[in-house]
């Protein structure tokens, strides 16, 4: 995708290395839970509330049916799901893993039914008959939020899940202010649509005597501390395996209702029990993220200098909380990185966080920064048009240099490292902005409208203990670790607690072990997403694991090291001293000896060691977190050109640039593949995801007829460009960068169209941007602007 | 998402599928007939659809054959007088894939190629299509402005209505519940014919927000202009398509063609008209790009 081709030559840190496992998925050779089969097998159907608020005054089950329907007072043993948290204000919403008394969403698990196949199971579901008093609707988070009698958690006294409030040199900087600038920008509510949907399969291993949890997750060590937990059992007989997994992107990160039910299921009937989720049930239950709404006012100076910022954001959370992230991690992050890439001195902000009556939001890719991304970058481009300069220039007099880095911004976030001004000044003249201009001038010979639009974020990626300690959770990561074990035949298995579904770990962190050994990659096998096999971690979410895992990859092999050597001086009758370790192989003054020559001397041909080896052997686990755990901040500028058709309604992105610093690069090719991926995400934002629901709460888009998905022909030709300044604090000055491409497209996109349309006076500010919001912002500015055309 | 448990049966020949048909049909059950099943096919998933007996016509040999009569090479007929006929189980593919003169000007496989994506294509059918009769497919909208007509066998034998009068409204059609559809038939277009065709989709391969088809036959006296994707079957607007056949191209205005689409369709809000206006304008001014 760059046209120039970035990156070093071999296959260590920073090489195109190509992916070790595309081959089994481009073969269709994948192993995902749906492709399993197991003698005896039951499938599992969940029969889902069909509506949005209500008391469940009884659920019967069909004659004939009773033993193979299950509903909650079956299953008094297993906990209901709730995550506190110590952030003020948090109220607990537990959720029971079928429902119990009321409903609250239409979605929501309230009863299963088992049989031989999904059909049968269905069959059995659709007859159980369910008794709902209805009860009134909140689909808008801005009435539920003021709402005090009809409550959702009637605990709560309120509909709010937590009230975030944070003010910093607010007061004093807004009097400087010359320029007051107002805008309100929101998100509509999206589904994830991973690929796979969630699936689980759980079944008794009587060998074992382990219940064997086969589910599509990112973090299966997570995911096996919640079942023991909620289960009420040991964790030493509970084993989770996340096999092949076609997508997570947040979706994946936590323990689900139904994920309780089939390890219940199995563990009563030691049986294998499966259900897997369909694309209607992902469309309806699964419509958790991205709703946001902000009211910004900027106080900015003559030159678009922001010297403040006042916000209020108000996050539709839906019905429940998450285990073990909570619902904190969206307002939290929404909170902490509204400022972004920006030096602000004055900020002030409140977060209300609110309960409807629609499926309990999670983290998607990019969390909250998509949100606070949007809304930063269009108040940037409204300030730009207040004051009458460029939007690239403004941005420019705004963001935090490279001399200030690190920086600790106005809400104490720690910027470790970067030349965010670079990248914008890089993406503009990527993008080619003369040209564009005088074409945007000339006009279209087809009537469109030209528009280009900038975009910067910076991306707290790894971030560890210290942060996810402060927003109180019940689960904290802290050391990741890795295991490297040498084989006997001097290759390498590299064992790790994250997960890989689409990331290129198999791949990026056996680069990371070749840099420190000189192992072949092709002799590198990296085993992850099994329990039974890998050591803990709280697994992949968050852009966490290439520094993580990849440091704990690092320090493993390092350790490995004197042990070569060790054995190495004695096979070639030398002292340590004289010897050197280069290349998977230990060089002494009068020859070498292969890895292999070590690892078959420790395993099969022991009469070959010193005396005095080390008995730890081969193999090693070790823990790692970067000394300063505040995050490595990845960050990015985009510039975008699009054409607006002003009689369809229609937006097309005729060019894409993005540059790119994810510190040191350890496979550019997958930084590229990640950084695409998430771009189309993106561009799904802004022009076509959304889930709508009517007043009395019903999903409106429950196929993928309604729920509208960018395709390849929606895709643009992207152009990608990399900087490389090193983080100081991760091992290699590494930084994550999973979720930066679903960041900034839909604020460069709206950007974009409101360039094109600035001189009609016409603002969107609203996702996504259907035919329907664009030409409705049109007439609206037609109407208002009859004055202005006369005169 | 799985179907209801239903019976599947595949007859071999036209005669035995509207046997079998006609035989369930006064039977308790319903039954219901599948050529490519890309939309019956996610309905009994969706159990939105839950027949006793599926009828799988999509390998009846009869149904399956595209063939251009009274046009031998040498014809001394007006083109006028040449029709086609396209079997109700050939697939929007091989629509694409046919020879482009098909109906002497390629409308039909510009239409096709249109229609979703490939792999609909391969298996969606231009009779299954018509039958299932959605407001913003291709094919009610296409065929009703080329006046194709809808060929139709039953157990009291055959009929055939014209395309515009095929589909009654959403969803709906004049079929009973014993018959299917046997083919379609249409004119082929004269050297001097010319057509547009024009949809607003939100992506390719989705349903379209406002569609448009013009085709105006100087030699026949053919002219056409239909709206489609309005939520109901197509409409004509014959007035604006006599305006245009007879003055050109000065006829068609903004203003006229939304004058025209407001006295045809009611119920339209200002977005929906601007978009069906569009759609309108611009498959119709292809008539005179061409």
């Amino acid at each position: 995708m760059s046209d120039e081709l970035h990156g070093k030559p071999g296959e260590g840190i920073g090489a195109r290395v190509p992916r070790k496992e595309d081959a089994r998925h481009m073969q269709g050779r994948g192993a995902f839970v749906a492709d399993m089969q197991f003698p005896g097998q039951r499938e599992v159907a969940f029969l889902r509330s069909p509506v949005a608020h209500g008391r469940l005054r009884s659920v019967v089950k069909p004659v004939g049916f009773e033993s193979s329907v299950f509903v909650r007072a079956d299953m008094p043993g297993v906990l209901p799901i709730a995550a506190p948290s110590t952030l003020p204000t948090f109220k607990l919403a537990v959720q029971h893993p079928l429902a119990q008394d009321k409903v609250r969403f239409v979605g929501e698990p309230v009863a299963m039914a088992i049989a031989r196949t999904r059909a049968e199971a269905e069959d059995i579901a659709e007859t159980i008959e369910l008794q709902i008093d209805e009860l009134p609707v909140h689909v808008d988070a801005h009435k539920a939020r003021v709402d005090r009698t009809n409550l959702l958690h009637e605990d709560w006294g309120d509909n709010v899940f937590l009230t975030l409030a944070y003010e910093n040199g607010f007061d004093a900087a807004m009097k400087e202010a010359t320029v007051v600038v107002r805008r309100e920008v929101s998100l509509a509510r999206q589904a994830m649509v991973p690929m796979e949907g969630r699936a689980t399969l759980a079944l008794w291993d009587d060998r074992a005597g382990q219940l064997v949890v086969y589910t599509s997750t990112q973090v299966p060590h997570v995911i096996r501390v919640g079942i023991a937990h909620f289960l009420g059992i040991d964790e030493g007989i509970v084993r989770v395996i996340s096999p092949d997994v076609g997508g997570g992107f947040g979706y994946k990160c936590v323990l689900w209702p139904e994920d309780l039910c089939v390890a219940w299921l199995a563990l009563r009937d030691r049986r294998p029990y499966r259900w897997i989720e369909d694309r209607r049930e992902h469309l309806v239950a699964g419509a958790n993220c991205r709703q946001h709404a902000y009211a910004l006012t900027g106080y900015a100076d003559q030159r678009g200098r922001l010297l403040a910022l006042d916000a209020d954001i108000t996050i539709d959370g839906g019905a429940y909380s998450n285990w073990p992230f909570t619902i904190g991690l969206e307002p939290g992050q929404a909170t902490g990185n509204l400022p972004g890439p920006y030096d602000i001195r004055g900020y002030r902000v409140k977060t209300h966080c609110v309960a409807t009556n629609k499926p309990g939001f999670l983290p998607y890719r990019g969390v909250a920064r998509t949100g606070v991304c949007f809304a930063m970058e269009q108040l940037m481009d409204a300030i730009a048009r207040a004051v009458d300069r460029d939007p690239f220039d403004v941005r420019m007099e705004n963001l935090v240099t490279a001399a200030a880095m690190p920086y600790d911004s106005v809400t104490r976030k720690h910027y470790d490292s970067g030349d965010y001004p670079r990248a914008l000044t890089l993406a503009r003249e990527k993008i080619g902005i003369e040209a564009w201009r005088e074409r945007q001038r000339r006009g279209e010979p087809d009537g469109r409208r030209i528009g280009i639009g900038f975009a910067s974020y910076c991306e707290q990626s790894a971030h560890g203990t210290s942060v996810f300690a402060s927003w109180g959770l019940p689960l904290v990561p802290g050391y990741d670790s890795a295991t490297v074990r040498t084989t006997p035949d001097g290759g390498l298995e590299v064992r790790v607690g994250v997960h890989s579904h689409g990331q290129g770990m198999e791949t990026t962190l056996a680069q990371v072990a070749h840099e420190v050994t000189g192992v072949p990659v092709a002799r590198i096998h990296v085993v992850h997403g099994d329990t039974g096999l890998t050591p803990f971690s709280t697994g992949t979410y968050a852009s966490r694991s290439i520094v993580m895992a990849g440091g704990a990859v690092a320090r493993a092999c390092e350790s490995l090291i004197p042990r070569y050597r060790h054995i190495g001086a004695h096979m070639l009758g030398c002292t340590l001293e004289e010897t050197r370790f280069e290349a998977g192989a230990v060089h002494g003054p009068s020859g070498s000896v292969s890895l292999r020559d070590i690892a078959t001397a420790w395993y099969l041909r022991p009469e070959r060691l010193p005396a005095d080896v080390d008995r730890n052997g081969l193999e090693a686990t070790l823990g790692y977190k970067p000394d300063v755990d505040t995050g490595a901040f990845s960050y990015a500028s985009h510039a975008v050109v699009v054409a607006v058709d002003m009689d369809a309604g229609a937006v097309e992105v005729l060019d894409y640039v993005i540059v790119e610093d994810c510190g040191t690069l350890v496979n550019p090719m997958v930084v590229e593949g990640q950084t695409l991926g998430g771009v189309v995400q993106g561009i799904g934002t802004a022009l076509y995801e959304e889930s709508p629901y009517d007043e009395n709460g019903q999903p409106l888009a429950s196929t993928l007829a309604d729920y509208t998905l960018p395709g390849a022909t929606e895709v643009p030709p992207i152009r990608i460009y990399h900087l490389e300044t090193p983080s100081p604090y991760t091992k290699f000055g590494i930084k994550g960068m999973g979720e930066g491409g679903a960041i900034a497209p839909p604020a460069v996109i709206f950007n974009a169209v409101n360039d094109a349309l600035a001189d009609l006076g016409v603002e969107v500010n609203e996702t996504p941007l259907d035919p329907r919001r664009l030409l409705e912002a049109i007439e609206r500015a037609r109407v208002a602007a009859p004055a202005r055309k006369v005169a | 998402m799985k179907a209801a448990r239903f019976a599947y049966e595949r007859p071999v020949d036209l005669a035995s599928a509207v046997h079998t048909l006609g035989a369930h049909a006064l039977g308790a059950g319903d039954a219901k007939p599948l050529a490519g099943g890309q939309s019956l096919g996610p309905m009994l998933n969706l159990r939105l659809a839950r027949p006793s007996h599926v009828i799988d016509l999509s390998r009846i040999e009869a149904l399956r054959r595209i063939e251009s009569q009274g046009l031998p090479a040498n014809s001394a007929l007006p083109a006028a007088q040449a029709r086609w006929r396209i079997g109700a189980a050939v697939t929007h593919a091989e629509i694409e894939d046919s020879p482009a003169l098909l109906d002497g000007r390629g409308f039909m496989r510009h239409v096709a190629t249109g229609i979703a994506y490939r792999a609909v294509r391969n298996r969606g059918t231009i009779g299954g299509s018509l039958a299932h009769a959605d407001p913003a497919a291709d094919w009610p909208l296409a065929l009703n402005a080329l006046g194709a007509r809808v060929c139709i066998i039953g157990p009291r034998g055959r009929r055939d209505v014209s395309a515009a009068e095929f589909m009654r409204a959403g969803f709906s059609t004049v079929l009973a519940d014993d018959e299917i559809i046997e083919a379609v038939e249409g004119p082929v277009l004269s050297a001097q014919a010319r057509w547009g065709y024009w949809k607003i989709c939100r992506k390719t391969g989705e349903f379209p927000e406002a569609s448009a088809a013009a085709v105006f036959d100087p030699a026949s006296g053919h002219a056409r202009i239909v709206a489609g994707a309005l939520g109901g079957a197509p409409v004509a607007l014959a007035g604006l398509a006599a305006a245009v056949a007879r003055l050109g191209s000065v006829a068609l205005t903004s203003n006229a063609v939304d004058q025209a689409l407001v006295d045809a369709v009611s119920g339209l809000d200002a977005v929906e008209r601007k978009l069906h206006v569009t759609a309108l304008l611009r498959a119709t001014r292809q008539v005179f790009q061409s």
